[in-house]
């Protein structure tokens, strides 16, 4: 069991999983941030000036929720909510742009880029970018920008400029690698804001730290209101930052459990899933050992969710360890399931979801009736799910007409 | 011992005071059956040494020209099993050392050891991997020390002079000298910068340095061919062969002094 948790290691590592798998002509590059993160990480003003923005900008702390209707309606344990939904630009990608687009001033560079699949976290780069004055171009796969009209129109009113991507599946997988090319090119003067806690050394630390946040107030939270901890801690997964940032602070409390929240797609056994660990294998993409979805010959494979934001063949490394450690498990719910709950917390408590935080609400959704009554689950509601009813109302329609 | 091949091939080259050619192809683009054709007609045309790429689905640090070649060959379910597979049936008529290109997920998913073995059937002499760093580099290095076959590293412009000297550090059989900062394909010309980049290799490498990314005419080859032992040319020729214009290949290889190594 992990007693003191002090991961990655000093090479960059997650046990096995992690490192620095790219090109030569990044290492440079790599150990440059690598270095200006450490420093900024010991400077009173860095993280003076991050405190300060989460707090007026981006309006933190968030509440911890008790869903007292939702958890009455269920008739099992008691849930909590955490609310990054409330976030300005409505979800927990902020927290990591803010903290690199800092980081992006701290080195002296004044442009960023970054991927995005839905668009909320190239929205929310869009947003710091603006806010702190850096040029911004977003990758964003053809067949992505296409569903998300609206996210792209939504980034250019932010000032950012939109660079669709036709390359090999014309989405996310195939933005990152478009926005790595462009990157090794533009390195001198352009920092790339990976959105998940994914990517090589020391991108996965980076984005956690500045995530963790999350279970930062959620631990003191929980221990002013119930006055322990939570049983349980359970977050939807894509990437995995809103994840990693959510259990961060527990990783050591080893009595909490930790659960993640895969997409299981059309069905877990269907083929068409985005649950890199509950289908996937052990690969090596986009700079970093990982669990990830691929063929028999190694080639990454083609995903599905109804959530865009999970909608990826990869898994964060440092989720890889946790598992592989077993001091996370990781769940799946469908896209049927994942509906099901966007509705259901909709109508009980008045808050609707994203469709990414609705796979984690689902599992929620379907074990606590079974538990206890003095068991606390603390859920992590990654984000606000406007920017997701067209698509439900399509979705419902059609299951309508089935 | 296949990496002595690559050793032998620069050391003939220096009798005559020549520089190498090497040519890249994407194994499988147009079918794996034109494989043998393809590598007959790079020989054919005095190319010294050939990298096979393997496609993979995530070329992060490739241009257009070969992510579409890639893509192209993994719509013909090329794999690479399949790819050592016929290069084991034609290994003696290929005269030249040839080494695998490929990204490491289809080497890791293969598994290291087998992946050596069959590698080491087929005749390979070597591989290049352009995301694994030194850093990442044991675990398949071990391996292919074993079977005798190289593993070759790269150099670029950003790479410091002190993380210079460990990539040198135990080289085999060349230097990969990237003359871009960016990804393969075409370059409008080359700045001092980069002459001044493979001299700084080249005065420090106890092995061959040869360059490449971008280099688009003989002319090109010659002008980097002077500051270092050879160079690389990839996306032109996928593009040759792509639009059946193969016949043009030569017309990128500088003359030698010497007829053709064979």
């Amino acid at each position: 069991m992990i007693e003191t948790y002090k991961y990655p290691d000093t090479d960059g590592k997650f046990g096995e999983f992690g490192g620095t798998y790219v090109a030569e002509s990044l290492i440079a590059t790599l150990e440059e941030l690598k270095e200006a993160y450490k420093n900024a990480q010991e400077d009173p003003e860095f993280k003076r000036e991050f405190d300060y923005l989460m707090k007026e900008y981006v309006g933190r702390e968030n509440p911890l929720y008790y869903a007292e209707r939702l958890t009455e309606k269920l008739g099992g344990a008691k849930i909590y909510l955490k609310r990054e939904d409330l976030n300005h630009t409505g979800a927990h990608k902020i927290n990591n742009a803010i903290g690199q687009g800092l980081l992006t001033k701290y080195m002296g560079k004044t442009k960023v880029i970054a991927e995005t699949g839905a668009g909320q976290h190239g929205v929310a780069t869009a947003t710091i970018a603006a806010l702190l004055g850096l040029e911004c171009k977003v990758f964003m796969g053809a067949k992505d920008a296409a569903r998300q009209e609206l996210n792209v129109f939504r980034m250019e009113l932010l000032g950012a400029e939109v660079i669709t991507v036709d390359q090999g599946t014309a989405t996310l997988k195939d933005a990152v690698n478009e926005a790595m090319r462009y990157w090794v090119q533009h390195m001198e003067d352009t920092h790339y804001v990976i959105g998940s806690a994914l990517g090589p050394h020391p991108f996965p630390q980076i984005v956690r730290d500045f995530q963790s946040i999350i279970s930062k107030e959620a631990k003191a939270q929980i221990l002013d209101k119930e006055g322990r901890l939570p049983d349980k801690v359970v977050a939807c997964i894509g990437g995995g930052s809103n994840a990693m940032g959510m259990f961060f602070n527990f990783i050591e409390d080893k009595d909490v459990e930790l659960i993640g929240v895969e997409a299981a797609g059309n069905g877990i056994d269907s083929g068409k899933v985005a649950a890199a660990i509950n289908r996937g294998s052990v690969g090596i993409a986009h700079g970093a050992k990982m669990h990830m979805l691929q063929d028999d010959n190694g080639q990454l494979q083609g995903t599905h969710s109804i959530s865009a934001g999970l909608d990826y063949p990869g898994i964060g490394p440092e989720h890889s360890f946790l598992f592989d450690t077993k001091r996370a498990s990781y769940e799946y719910a469908s896209d049927k399931e994942a509906l099901k709950a966007f509705q259901e917390l909709s109508r009980t408590e008045g808050i609707i979801p994203a469709l990414e935080s609705s796979h984690a609400l689902a599992y929620v959704m379907k074990i606590a009736p079974e538990l206890p009554e003095d068991e606390i689950i603390v859920v992590s509601l990654s984000g606000r799910g406007d920017k997701d009813v067209e698509m439900v109302k399509a979705e419902l329609e059609a299951g309508k007409n089935d | 011992m296949t990496k002595k091949r690559i050793e032998k091939m620069f050391a003939k080259l220096k009798g005559t005071d020549d520089k190498a050619f090497i040519a890249y192809i994407m194994a499988g683009d147009g079918g794996l059956d034109t494989l043998p054709y393809k590598i007959k007609t790079l020989i054919d045309a005095g190319v010294d040494l050939i990298e096979i790429g393997i496609p993979f689905s995530d070329p992060a640090a490739d241009g257009p020209v070969i992510q579409k070649a890639g893509i192209r060959a993994l719509e013909e379910n090329v794999s690479l099993r399949q790819i050592l597979k016929k290069l084991r049936e034609i290994k003696d008529d290929i005269k030249v050392p040839y080494v695998l290109m490929t990204y490491y997920n289809p080497v890791f998913h293969y598994g290291l050891r087998e992946f050596t073995k069959d590698a080491e059937a087929s005749g390979v002499s070597g591989v290049i991997v352009p995301d694994v760093p030194l850093e990442e580099e044991p675990e398949l290095k071990n391996e292919l020390d074993a079977a005798g076959i190289a593993i070759i590293r790269l150099a670029t412009l950003t790479t410091s002079d002190e993380r210079l000297e460990h990539i040198l550090d135990e080289a085999e059989g060349f230097i990969y000298a990237v003359t871009v900062n960016g990804v393969t394909g075409k370059r409008a010309g080359y700045s001092g910068e980069v002459f001044d980049n493979l001299k700084r290799i080249k005065s420090k490498s106890g092995v061959p340095v040869c360059a490449g990314f971008g280099i688009t005419s003989a002319d090109a080859a010659k002008a980097l061919g002077e500051h270092c032992d050879g160079v690389i040319v990839g996306s032109e020729i996928v593009e040759m062969f792509h639009r059946c214009e193969e016949e043009k290949i030569k017309n990128l290889i500088p003359k030698k002094h010497a007829g053709h190594a064979k």
